[in-house]
């Protein structure tokens, strides 16, 4: 535990860096790190100083407008919030059961969506940390370089997230910011020709999948005193899993474990989640801090996304992907695997099963069907939960006898990792930054522990890798010692 | 023998008692427009038919086609102007195409496409416009009215019921219902109304069927709105 960092003891003849903005997910973010005069830390803080607003503006507007003005909250993984708020409108219009061809056309554009949201933030966001190293030239530390090193890495990258992203469309309409999910079904199904493109290339990408898994193994396994000790922290996890048990990101019930493994709660209908969960406020984020009621604030705080899911499920129901998880589970022992690195490691599994998924949902005639839409007895009131590629995400949506929203509440994954982030910045500066002066490259390395949480903190690293960043280091009087910048033009120091 | 004017160049046919714009939908040549509809009286306020006829500004739906005059529509200049007239319309209202179910099927959107608009150019107004839900079966978001006034017209002179009318002057003008308490649900409309059916925009709307016709399905993708500028729209 590294929560003693969070507020020094004493702020007296500290100094203080901050790297701001870290870049965000469609906003910013920052990190302070406060540090004696022996370069000690005392404090590091992950700031989120995002303000998006939608649970207030989309008050007072009619809930089938909801799906698709909420997506807007992220151009990298709206399908999410596409499917999580037409979920929680399934409940709202009484639609317990969606036909066969709706449900297997959201699960196809869910897939499909973890399919290029996860090829987008390995390939191109992170394996210039990986493979050419975290302090390796910044020139070339990004996806061009990538190319130019690795082209054919690269090539697949990009042509997994191009594969992706036409699921996308042929099922949502866009390949970002579609329509196609609606409250009680969907508005399209697959046409036969939509459906034999999509066959057509699913083989590869099964393949090319596959060997992103092997990649990232293969990184664990030539330094594993690396990827098992960097930033790595012990913390409780959770996530949807299926009915069954297996890992299911479209639907299922939540399980939580704690950092031994033990099952902590199981079989939770999301539709309660405000029983288990609870969040924290804190003065210097605008992010909420969420925690397990049960645990309290100080032991509840837990970790989601795919390090989470692939040890909390039983089973994947696909057989590459099984394999995988079982060589993973094996790496990790007795003990749940919670080395931050090894979140790129399940992310590859996930992208497989997805890959994996895709083909099989291609193969149902399901898809092609013409019932699209149910409703019911309706509802006022309604929680929808999806596993988006980061994480848990949950929508809980009230509507009034008018059809309008009146309460709109959205714990997004990022806001569930919030303080594994920050325990995760903290242990990289212990281990990283203790003692030493500062460079660009051990910036990078808060940089990478941030980013093996896939936050939505990637919307600057789309330039390239070359997030802006600037560290000021003031001494106790507020005055400035040195200065580091770097923006997209490169890096500079004052 | 048949009476003819020139639209920028083309000779287009006319009969006694049409205005340019008719003339000219009936020739298959289009002009930009926004209050006009075929079926209603021409209402002339959104200006977005301005032509030039003899080298004189007028709106083409309200100028009677006469032999022989010259009419400009398709220039540079004008077109300009349309643009402008349309940027003041988007910035004056709160209209959201991201997220609005009328998207694809809207005439403000279809023509700023049309007149290739990128921008709202001018600052925001985002007035503060509720929305009025009360109804069973039909909502108003009066937060997108161009006030175009079709509802108005086709209300009274096709249902006979008087159900909307335009309120206020200059800036301040607005769309409001018959009702003392100025509710939808208080009035007399209902479903099967022609006043229902005529919004170019998204501000009179069957409840629960947003976003039911798929995009790439919407009237609007399939073809520009210069091709048939008062698609008939698709049943849910």
């Amino acid at each position: 535990m590294t929560s003693h960092l969070e507020t020094a003891a004493n702020l007296e003849n500290l100094r203080r860096i901050a790297i701001d903005p870290v870049s965000r997910v469609e906003g910013h973010g920052k990190v302070t790190i406060l540090l004696d005069d022996k370069n000690r830390v005392h404090q590091v803080r992950l700031h989120i100083v995002e303000f998006r607003g939608f649970e207030k503006f989309i008050q007072g507007r009619p809930y089938w407008e909801v799906p698709v003005m909420v997506q807007r909250l992220c151009g990298i993984c709206p399908v999410s919030h596409h499917l999580a708020a037409s979920k929680a409108l399934d409940v709202i219009v009484g639609a317990k059961h969606l036909t066969p061809t709706a449900e297997k056309i959201r699960r196809l554009m869910h897939y499909g969506q973890i399919l290029q949201s996860h090829a987008l933030h390995f390939f191109h966001l992170c394996t210039p940390d990986l493979l050419f190293g975290f302090d390796s030239e910044i020139s070339r530390r990004n996806i061009a370089g990538i190319a130019e090193k690795y082209p054919e890495t690269a090539r697949r990258g990009i042509l997994l997230r191009k594969f992706g992203q036409e699921v996308i469309r042929h099922t949502a309409g866009k390949r970002v910011h579609g329509t196609g999910s609606v409250p009680g079904g969907v508005n399209k199904s697959l046409s036969i020709i939509e459906r034999d493109e999509l066959l057509k290339d699913i083989y590869q990408m099964v393949a090319w999948s596959r060997d992103a898994v092997l990649m990232v193994k293969e990184l664990h396994h030539q330094n594993p005193e690396l990827y098992n000790s960097f930033g790595a922290f012990r913390a409780n996890f959770m996530s949807m899993v299926g009915f069954d048990g297996g890992l299911d990101l479209y639907h299922g019930h939540l399980r939580g474990r704690n950092a031994n493994g033990d099952v902590l709660f199981d079989g939770v209908d999301y539709q309660n989640y405000t029983q288990l969960i609870e969040e924290e406020v804190k003065n210097w984020s605008y992010m909420k801090f969420p925690y397990l009621k049960s645990l309290g604030r100080e032991l509840g705080w837990y970790r989601v996304g795919p390090l989470s899911r692939i040890q909390n499920c039983d089973f994947l129901a696909t057989p590459l992907a099984e394999i995988e998880r079982r060589e993973f589970i094996a790496y990790g022992g007795v003990m749940p695997m919670h080395a931050p690195l090894a979140y790129h490691w399940a992310r590859m599994i996930e992208m497989l099963h997805a890959a994996e998924t895709i083909k099989d949902l291609l193969h149902d005639d399901d898809l092609t069907g013409s019932e699209l839409v149910v409703s019911g007895e309706r509802a006022f009131e309604g929680v929808g939960v999806i596993e988006a590629p980061r994480g848990t995400l949950i929508h809980h949506y009230r509507v009034d006898e008018h059809d309008l929203v009146t309460m709109c509440n959205l714990i997004v994954s990022t806001t569930h990792n919030n303080q594994a982030m920050n325990e995760a910045v903290r242990r990289v500066a212990q281990q990283y930054l203790q003692g030493h002066e500062i460079t660009e490259g051990l910036l990078n390395h808060i940089e990478v522990a941030v980013r093996a949480f896939d936050p939505c903190l990637s919307c600057a690293t789309h330039a390239l890798g070359k997030m802006p960043l600037e560290v000021e280091v003031l001494n106790e009087a507020g005055e400035r010692l040195s200065y580091f910048a770097r923006s997209g033009a490169g890096t500079h120091a004052c | 023998m048949i009476n003819t004017f020139t639209l920028d160049g083309m000779s287009i046919p006319f009969s006694e008692g049409q205005t340019i714009i008719q003339a000219a939908m009936a020739a298959g040549v289009y002009i930009p427009h926004l209050c006009f509809n075929p079926q209603f009286k021409p209402h002339g306020s959104c200006k977005l038919c301005t032509v030039k006829v003899n080298g004189r500004q007028s709106s083409s739906c309200t100028h009677q086609a006469l032999s022989g005059m010259v009419v400009e529509s398709n220039t540079t200049q004008i077109n300009d102007e349309r643009r402008m007239l349309l940027q003041m319309l988007f910035v004056e209202g709160n209209h959201f195409c991201p997220s609005c179910e009328k998207s694809g099927n809207c005439q403000l959107q279809a023509t700023a496409y049309e007149l290739h608009m990128m921008s709202p150019h001018f600052d925001q107004f985002f007035p503060d416009r509720a929305v009025d839900a009360s109804h069973p079966e039909y909502l108003l978001d009066f937060n997108r009215c161009i006030l175009c006034s079709l509802c108005v017209r086709a209300s009274r002179d096709v249902d006979s019921k008087n159900v909307f009318a335009l309120s206020g002057r200059g800036i301040k003008s607005r769309l409001i219902v018959n009702a003392k308490s100025g509710l939808l649900a208080d009035t007399d409309f209902c479903g099967d109304d022609k006043a229902a059916n005529v919004c170019p925009v998204g501000v009179i709307l069957k409840k629960r069927i947003g976003f039911a016709v798929p995009i790439g399905q919407r009237s609007f993708d399939e073809q520009p709105i210069s091709a048939s500028p008062h698609p008939v729209m698709k049943e849910v």
